[in-house]
């Protein structure tokens, strides 16, 4: 567990988590839900309620974009911008792997040194690990993300897969 | 600093509370603001819980040793503080469950089945929209298995519960109506007597559920009139200063006797053979196997403890902190007050939203302080829905809390702003 004292407070609110929360990157759904190489999910977090709704377009196995409608908290918008940036314009082998990445530094209690080469901005997550209320926070976009990926891709995905 | 109406032995109140004066990490003193969602426990219930478990252990009803006639009798002994807690008008009428939760999902259930108060097709079933999800997932349920029709009590911009359409809501068709006392989101206190005797006129039966209601307000059931109570009514032992795990149905004897039994099994019969069983009496009717037997011991001591200090008093008490509070949260810019702003006549349960902070920021912000309060939708969906809102932050207060500890938190909210830079 963390301690709560002002110092973690600005591990947790870093300040490229705050910017990308104030200014968040390919916000709002774009293209058409129905076209080819397109799936669109929905996913909750069902203790607190953020929402998003995010759209994948796949094209030549390249992401050829990821927009997203969503309401939640400071962590969950970031970490939807910051997806964005990762993703976008990634073979979809990459941009599977950058998300085993990042679902690794956020399950890693805050113990894994993050590699910016890969994760960029997302580093900027490494103190939510510290925050166990807070990792679902973090991750519900990119497990849409997944899960929309792999119903255009056809790849099953389970249940544990959902944040 | 002191207010009308507070607990005049406050500190002393407060020491009966060991966990209030822990402290946090950085060594920041607790300012609990989470009591809507569970109550912190006075040394009385733990002391009573432990001398259970150390002295007096053992099944209930079925031990026919000593240890086993002690056990007995404090589980019984529990289920008259109860009873004298809520002004039952018998002590039999009171059935212990696991929490509220159970102790609807009991009524709802048992209605399904076939018996004199039997819900089916064409019927209606009447709950409203400020409900717990407890008190809306057991009647979806409810009218989905049985093809009756559910239908709700919409909310007024301010908070209250919409009476203007009654008479088209409850009608001869309605079978229950079921509502809550107290709002867990709103603070709302809604007017039971009013609806219950529009239901009954009607021959529906009126649950309430009182889990917000039994912490805070003097309950006499027996003093209402019969047309004004109603025939059930549910509440949790966690939140009336008592451990989890145990809840109440309080139900008229008349509607009990009726209910067809719920869960099956140990102690809830009179006779077994292989092909039928026949039934105890209420409560042993719908209490099938072990009950928690120490949680009801606790939960007896704790109501027991509240009595002590008095409901008339503990009621005063949260009015003053809650007109205290109001005033405080609307001094900070940009904070919206979800729910009715008259500290007379709302429970002590405040939401609300800070413009241009997310609740789970604030609250993360605030624990960070040491206050701790409570974020998200607080199983109260359709009700943040009513009001646009996705989830919001919620301050709940006590028959410990003070003044201060209001301070605390309107200093946090102001600090939140800072930090998230709101100008
Ligand atoms: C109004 C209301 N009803 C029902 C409940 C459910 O209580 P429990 O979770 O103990 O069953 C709560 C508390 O969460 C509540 O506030």
């Amino acid at each position: 567990m963390s301690t709560a004292n002002g110092q973690d407070l600005d591990a947790l609110y870093q300040e490229i988590i705050l910017d990308h929360y104030k200014n968040p990157h390919g916000k709002g759904l774009r293209g058409d839900a129905d076209a080819a190489g397109t799936a669109e999910v929905h996913h909750v977090n069902p203790t607190c309620g953020d929402e998003v709704t995010l759209r994948v377009h796949l094209a030549d196995g390249v992401v050829d974009d990821v927009s997203y409608d969503a309401v939640g908290c400071s962590i969950s918008q970031a970490s939807a911008s910051v997806l964005h940036d990762l993703v976008v314009g990634k073979g979809v082998d990459e941009a599977m792997a950058i998300h085993q990445e990042f679902l690794t530094l956020m399950q890693g209690k805050g113990a894994i040194e993050p590699d910016e080469e890969v994760l960029e901005d997302g580093i900027a997550f490494a103190g939510v690990a510290r925050f166990p209320a807070r990792v679902k926070c973090a991750l519900l976009s990119w497990m849409a993300w997944k899960d929309a990926t792999a119903r255009v891709t056809g790849a099953a995905t389970g249940e544990g897969d959902k944040a | 600093m002191t207010l009308e109406g507070l607990l005049p032995e406050l500190a002393v109140i407060r020491k009966d509370f060991p966990i209030l004066e822990r402290t946090l990490a950085g060594g920041l003193p607790l300012v609990y603001l989470d009591s809507a969602n569970t109550s912190q426990k006075p040394q009385v219930v733990i002391d009573t819980m432990v001398d259970h478990l150390e002295r007096h252990n053992a099944n209930i009803a079925r031990a026919m040793h000593q240890l086993g006639a002690e056990s007995t009798e404090a589980f019984e002994a529990a289920r008259d503080k109860v009873a004298a807690f809520i002004g039952a008008p018998e002590r039999d009428e009171v059935i212990f469950t696991k929490n509220a939760s159970e102790a609807l999902n009991l009524v709802a259930n048992t209605l399904a089945w076939p018996g004199d108060r039997q819900v089916g097709p064409g019927d209606e079933v009447v709950i409203t929209e400020m409900e717990h999800h407890s008190n809306i997932v057991p009647w979806q349920l409810l009218t989905q298995r049985t093809g009756a029709t559910l239908r709700w009590f919409g909310l007024t911009d301010d908070g209250q519960l919409d009476l203007s359409a009654i008479d088209e809501l409850i009608t001869e068709r309605t079978k229950v109506v079921s509502l809550t006392w107290v709002s867990n989101m709103l603070g709302t206190i809604n007017p039971i007597a009013e609806i219950t005797r529009k239901a009954h006129a009607v021959g529906a039966l009126v649950v309430v559920d009182a889990s917000q209601a039994a912490p805070q307000l003097p309950i006499d059931l027996a003093a209402m009139p019969a047309e004004e109570r109603p025939d059930l009514l549910a509440f949790t032992g966690h939140k009336v200063v008592g451990p989890t795990g145990i809840g109440v149905l309080w139900g008229s004897r008349a509607v009990l006797d009726v209910l067809p039994p719920f869960l099956g099994g140990g102690e809830m019969i009179e006779t077994v053979r292989m092909d039928v069983s026949t039934y105890a009496g209420i409560p042993h009717k719908f209490e099938a196997g072990t009950p928690p037997i120490v949680e009801a011991v606790g939960l007896g001591a704790a109501v027991d403890y509240l009595g002590h200090v008095g409901m008339e008093a503990i009621h005063r008490h949260e009015q003053a902190i809650t007109a205290y509070a109001l005033e405080g949260l609307q001094s900070v810019k940009g904070l919206t007050v979800l729910g009715p702003l008259d500290a007379t006549r709302r429970g002590g349960a405040i939401s609300f939203e800070v413009e241009g902070v997310h609740p789970h920021d604030i609250a993360q912000v605030l624990d960070s302080r040491g206050v701790a309060v409570r974020a998200g939708h607080h199983c109260a969906k359709p009700a943040h829905a009513r009001f646009g809102v996705q989830s919001s932050t919620r301050m709940s207060s006590y028959l410990y809390t003070e003044p201060r500890e209001i301070d605390a938190l309107v200093e946090a909210l102001e600090y939140t702003r800072s930090y998230f830079k709101l100008d």
